[in-house]
């Protein structure tokens, strides 16, 4: 019966947003409103000797200061239970440890990065706020700062969290087959380093938080731009001792998440708690600098792999040894670092492979999920490597990858590892050859000297699959509503992936109602009272299979309650397009809103034991994750004599399973693209080594805009997952998981004659031209024992 | 990142406006185009008391021709304006070349000429044209108008000669000789940023057209002001700008700039640029120049 679903319906978001009816966080103004600033830290660790806010008190305008101090004994230090959790599984599989330690929202003893928040000024106004923040008298003096993650793991280095003995935050180490055998039997083994760098989300719209206490119940009413409104409120219940019922958050529309909208953050929490000490509503919203600053940032991992493979290029062996950089507070257990494990060996078959990763505490901004979330990494590495080992043996990249692809016929394919949901790893559908072939293609089409103009020209690819709709659960409600519409209400509320048009498509085909006249309500905790959120590239997944659960039995429910009213049994009569008929076409037909109205409890014939309203309720708990995966392929143009790279070409070839709506998914995969692109060529987070950070606007942290955006094509490589009703797999992050791979792979295949090995990016014009002038060594490979000669 | 308070004033006599400009005991700052100031500002890194808005000051929006062919354009003259005038209107094609390579169209259409100039970012194009060709600088201020060549206008990193209570009323560009040839030449990260490194040049050839008689060249991005390069300039007059000869300047141009490292390139990097846009620069200055008439 599906019409929509498939469909490039056209967003319904677009009309209120283009027209700028809108309405962020900022644009709230509630009556009374004051607003606050932050104070923070200049310095990556310090001691906190004395904070004097007597002169800030008594300055115009100002409502409150707090400090660190102020607030000990009133909120307590901020605990994330997602750390803590490691599935038994998972630590059989590979004896994680993680260790936590509580994040106070303000500390009054210690500043353990730049831009951690001190103190807090509430004021009439924003202005008047930070007038008073240059009264304040802070005196710290320095502890010695770490921000290396690898110089944090060695002995004897400063410690981020004093109650620790070291600066390791979790660990874990993944062993499968005889990787020693194959390091030994190979004919070619490459080892190389490779680094993914700092990266800030940096959504066109920063963090923002109001908070107004209801004056007639007492409710404290949030509204946040964040991606997880229902762990936001269930947080405040904890850290505010109030009930949940007594809060309401809403996310209302949101300028983009990424990732570090899912996280909770030290604002979040003081705003809430100000509005109920001032008694007035209070308004924070980040600036930008605040932004680079204190806002979580993504990536930045060391690899140290090694491939061992036969003569053919077959690997047989993957070994890595991984340091991932936390930041100043471990808030995230698994997530990213993990992440990484599973997604390492990708859509290849790999006999054996040793993974052991090590994650730091250091003196720096907090690293948490950043679009892709640890597979960006993993990616960059193992497809930086491949390429690097089809170099050694001497054959095209895109055929060594063909030749260690998992065959389409292997699925469902076990890969031995453990899922971070604690359920085996099993690729539940694909075709990755098809993926290949099809990206291949792409860039196989053109002569490409031509456009490069006098320019070198290199070609390189990056595969990888990715694991979507985790759990645990997400939540719909359909109501009927008066007039026949149909009100959806989820808890997965919208950053921009459009959710309004494609649940509204789901809902719409699983109901048979009219999609005009369908609206999606999300981002509001009195909307629906259980959620999760928008995460991890699971909305499609998780809340379109609520959805279309939950339609499933409003239908039936309609149908029940229009037999009684027809007098026909429900099996014999059917709805569509809003109406509900007999199926036999021999009858009475009764419109959606006429059911509705002669429910109502208006209605004086009303029939006695009806439903007073048509309402169902689904949750869904998807299994394990359902496997999207994808071919990136860069063809770029690197001009030598000033290291400038242009992308002439960008191809994508992509596996989300069911496309619900194609427009939309290519507009999700071609954003990834541009934000990878970002991290390839112009972005990147600097820390100097004081832990100052050295970017700190969008003059020094550079993002491509339109004029980067190159010729991106994108095929749709459609393998339905078996794993939930819809067929459906995630997109969300796909797009931004290949580029710095791929892109890396095609600027060192431009100048792989000179010798050139990239081991990081962004690759900016200057570091091309020391790549190329560094250029002339082997890069790293070399012949394994026992290995018989192969040409590099 | 909210500016510090600060009073506003716009006044429309000139007078009145270089009074208050002139008051010891406030800090002033006249605003123009806003497109430097007010980030400054919103990052506090200036707190002036008093804003000054030059843009109600009719006579600070002259943008005209001289009698003896000089351009001069006036201290309001955004530089969307002064790009179109010269779209239109032709003459000076380095300057427009110049303009196109500063920001987007959005900080163009509010960013004035004079502006740029006083600021003084030493990687902007600007002061690289005005020194490339000899423009000459009317300052205004207490003690009545003086001048001051391009060359000398320029101290250092976002300083200039301009004195507290004076300001920039005009830059006045020379005659543009039709059969003069440029060369413009900018690397930046992406489209609209400030560059990393730049190159202006100029060249009038003889009559005959063999040879450069006049060869200009200044060089923005490599240290604390642009940089006019004389030695090569010397070194190529009266000489065609063949390949010999460009290749024969190239030590010249690594040996007179110092350059540094930054977050988007280093000092080394900014040379070996220099030295390949200065050649580029030169070699379609020669190429679009033509015989003196
Ligand atoms: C996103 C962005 C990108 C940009 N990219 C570039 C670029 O690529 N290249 C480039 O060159 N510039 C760039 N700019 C800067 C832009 O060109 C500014 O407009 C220019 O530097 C200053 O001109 P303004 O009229 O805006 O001056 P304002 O910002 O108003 O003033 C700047 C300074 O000059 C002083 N001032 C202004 N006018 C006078 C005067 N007549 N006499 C004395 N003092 C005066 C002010 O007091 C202030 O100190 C960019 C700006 C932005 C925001």
């Amino acid at each position: 019966m599906s019409e929509l679903i498939g469909r490039s319906v056209p967003r319904v978001e677009d009309e209120r947003l283009l027209r700028g009816e809108g309405a962020y966080v900022d644009d709230l103004h509630p009556s009374g409103c004051s607003e606050a600033a932050f104070l923070r830290s200049p310095q990556a660790h310090a001691r906190i000797v004395s904070i004097d806010v007597e002169e800030a008190r008594s300055a115009p305008g100002v409502i409150a200061v707090l400090t660190g101090a102020d607030l000990a004994g009133e909120l307590e230090p901020m605990v994330f239970q997602i750390a803590r959790v490691v599935p038994e599984t998972v630590r059989a599989s590979t004896g994680a440890v993680s260790r936590v330690h509580p994040m106070p929202a303000i500390p009054a003893d210690r500043a353990t990065y730049v831009g951690q928040p001190l103190a807090v000024v509430v004021a009439e106004s924003r202005y008047l706020a930070e007038d008073a923040l240059e009264l304040i008298e802070l005196e710290l003096e320095p502890l010695p700062a770490v921000v290396d993650p690898e110089a944090a793991l060695e002995p004897g280095a400063p410690l981020v969290e004093p109650e620790w003995e070291d600066n390791l935050a979790l660990e874990y180490r993944y062993r499968r087959g005889d990787v020693d055998a194959a390091f030994e039997q190979a004919a070619v083994v490459v080892e190389e380093v490779f680094h993914s760098h700092r990266h800030v989300a940096s959504p066109i719209e920063t963090r923002g938080v109001v908070a107004t206490v209801d004056p007639l119940d007492g409710t404290l009413a949030v509204s946040a731009s964040t991606q997880t409104p229902h762990q936001l409120r269930d947080f405040l219940a904890g850290a505010l001792r109030r009930a949940p019922e007594t809060l309401r958050v809403r996310a209302p529309d949101v300028g983009g998440g990424f990732g570090p909208k899912g996280a909770i953050y030290p604002e979040d929490l003081v705003i809430p708690y100000l509005a109920t000490r001032v008694g007035r509503p209070v308004k924070w919203i980040e600036d930008r600098s605040e932004h680079f600053a204190a806002t979580t940032h993504g990536r930045e991992q060391v690899h140290r792999i090694a491939l061992a493979a036969d003569a053919d290029g077959r690997i047989l062996a993957v070994r890595d040894s991984i340091v991932h950089n936390c930041g100043a507070y471990h808030t995230l257990g698994l997530v990213v670092p993990y992440n990484t494990l599973t997604h390492l060996i990708g859509p290849y078959d790999v006999p054996a492979v040793d993974v052991r990763l090590r994650a730091a505490i250091t003196n720096t901004g907090v690293v948490a999920p950043y679009r892709g979330a640890g597979r960006p990494e993993a990616v960059f590495a193992m497809e930086r490597a491949v390429t690097r080992l089809a170099r050694a043996v001497g054959i095209d990249a895109a055929e060594l990858r063909a030749r260690n692809l998992i065959a389409p016929e292997a699925m469902p394919y076990a890969t031995g590892m453990i899922y971070r949901d604690g359920t085996e790893q099993v690729y539940d559908s694909g075709d990755y050859p098809k993926l290949l072939a099809r990206a291949r293609a792409l860039v196989e089409e053109e002569p490409w000297a031509e456009r490069a103009a006098g320019r070198r020209v290199g070609v390189g690819y990056a595969a990888y699959v990715e694991g979507t709709g985790v759990g645990p659960f997400e939540s719909a409600a359909l109501t009927v509503l008066g007039g026949g519409r149909v009100r959806v209400a989820t808890g997965a509320s919208s950053q921009g992936q459009s959710h309004r048009t494609t649940l509204a498509q789901i809902a719409a085909d699983a109901l048979g109602v009219p999609f005009e006249r369908i609206e999606v309500v999300g981002g509001d905790t009195a909307a629906i009272a259980a959620g999760f959120g928008t995460i991890a590239s699971r909305s499609l997944v998780v809340a379109g299979n609520a959805v279309a659960k939950a339609a499933a039995e409003l239908r039936a429910a309609v149908l029940d309650a229009a037999g009684s009213l027809l007098g026909a049994p429900p099996e014999s009569l059917t709805l569509a397009d809003g109406t509900i008929r007999p199926l036999d076409g021999d009858g009475p037909e009764l419109p959606l809103a006429d059911l509705a109205g002669a429910l109502s409890p208006f209605n004086p014939r009303r029939p006695a034991g009806a439903p007073t309203e048509l309402h169902a309720k689904a949750i869904f708990n998807p299994g394990p994750v359902t496997y999207a995966a994808g071919v990136h392929a860069a063809v770029v143009a690197v001009d030598p004599a000033t290291g400038a790279v242009e992308i002439l070409r960008y191809a994508v070839s992509h596996d989300c399973g069911r496309p619900v709506n194609p427009a939309i998914a290519e507009g999700q995969v071609l954003g990834g693209v541009m934000q990878g692109i970002g991290g390839a060529l112009y972005e990147e987070l600097v820390y100097d080594p004081d832990g100052q950070l050295r970017t700190g606007s969008f003059m020094d942290y550079l993002l491509p805009t339109a004029g980067e955006m190159p010729e991106i094509r994108l095929v749709h490589v459609d393998c339905p997952t078996p794993l939930n009703p819809l067929g459906v797999k995630g997109l969300g992050e796909g797009g931004a998981i290949g580029p710095p791979a791929a892109i890396a792979n095609a600027v060192e295949d431009a100048l792989a004659d000179l010798g050139v090995v990239v081991r990081a990016c962004p690759l900016t014009p200057d570091r091309v031209r020391a790549l190329i002038r560094a250029g002339g060594g082997d890069g790293g490979a070399t012949a394994g024992a026992g290995a018989t000669e192969v040409a590099a | 990142m909210k500016p510090a308070s600060f009073e506003y004033r716009a006044p429309e006599q000139l007078d009145e406006l270089l009074e208050l400009l002139a008051d010891d005991f406030t800090d002033v700052r006249v605003i123009a185009g806003g497109q430097s100031l007010v980030p400054m500002m919103n990052f506090r890194l200036s707190t002036p008391e008093l804003l000054l808005d030059l843009r109600r000051v009719d006579e600070l929006g002259a943008l005209e021709h001289r009698p003896d062919g000089a351009l001069s354009v006036g201290a309001t003259v955004t530089q969307a304006r002064l790009l179109r005038q010269l779209e239109q209107q032709g003459g000076w094609p380095v300057l427009a070349e110049g303009i196109r390579h500063i920001g987007h169209p959005q900080i163009r259409s509010r960013g004035t000429v004079c502006g740029s100039l006083a600021h003084h970012d030493p990687t902007a194009e600007l002061p690289a044209l005005a020194v490339a060709l000899d423009a000459r600088m009317t300052v205004a201020g207490p003690q009545g108008r003086r001048t001051v060549a391009a060359a000398d206008f320029f101290t250092t990193y976002y300083e200039t000669v301009l004195e507290p209570g004076e300001l920039l009323a005009e830059v006045v560009f020379p005659a543009w000789p039709a059969a003069r040839g440029w060369g413009f030449r900018e690397l930046a990260r992406r489209r609209g940023d400030f560059a990393l490194v730049g190159a202006v040049a100029t060249v009038d050839r003889d009559a005959a057209g063999a040879t450069a008689e006049a060869v200009a060249l200044v060089l923005f991005g490599v240290g604390e002001r642009p940089v006019r390069l004389g030695g090569v300039e010397q070194a190529l007059a009266g000489k065609p700008l063949d390949a010999a000869a460009l290749a024969s300047v190239e030590p010249l141009v690594a040996e007179a700039i110092d350059p540094v490292d930054d977050l988007h390139a280093s000092a080394d990097y900014r040379r070996e640029i220099a030295v390949q846009l200065s050649v580029g620069a030169l070699a379609d200055a020669w190429e679009r120049s033509s015989a003196r008439v």
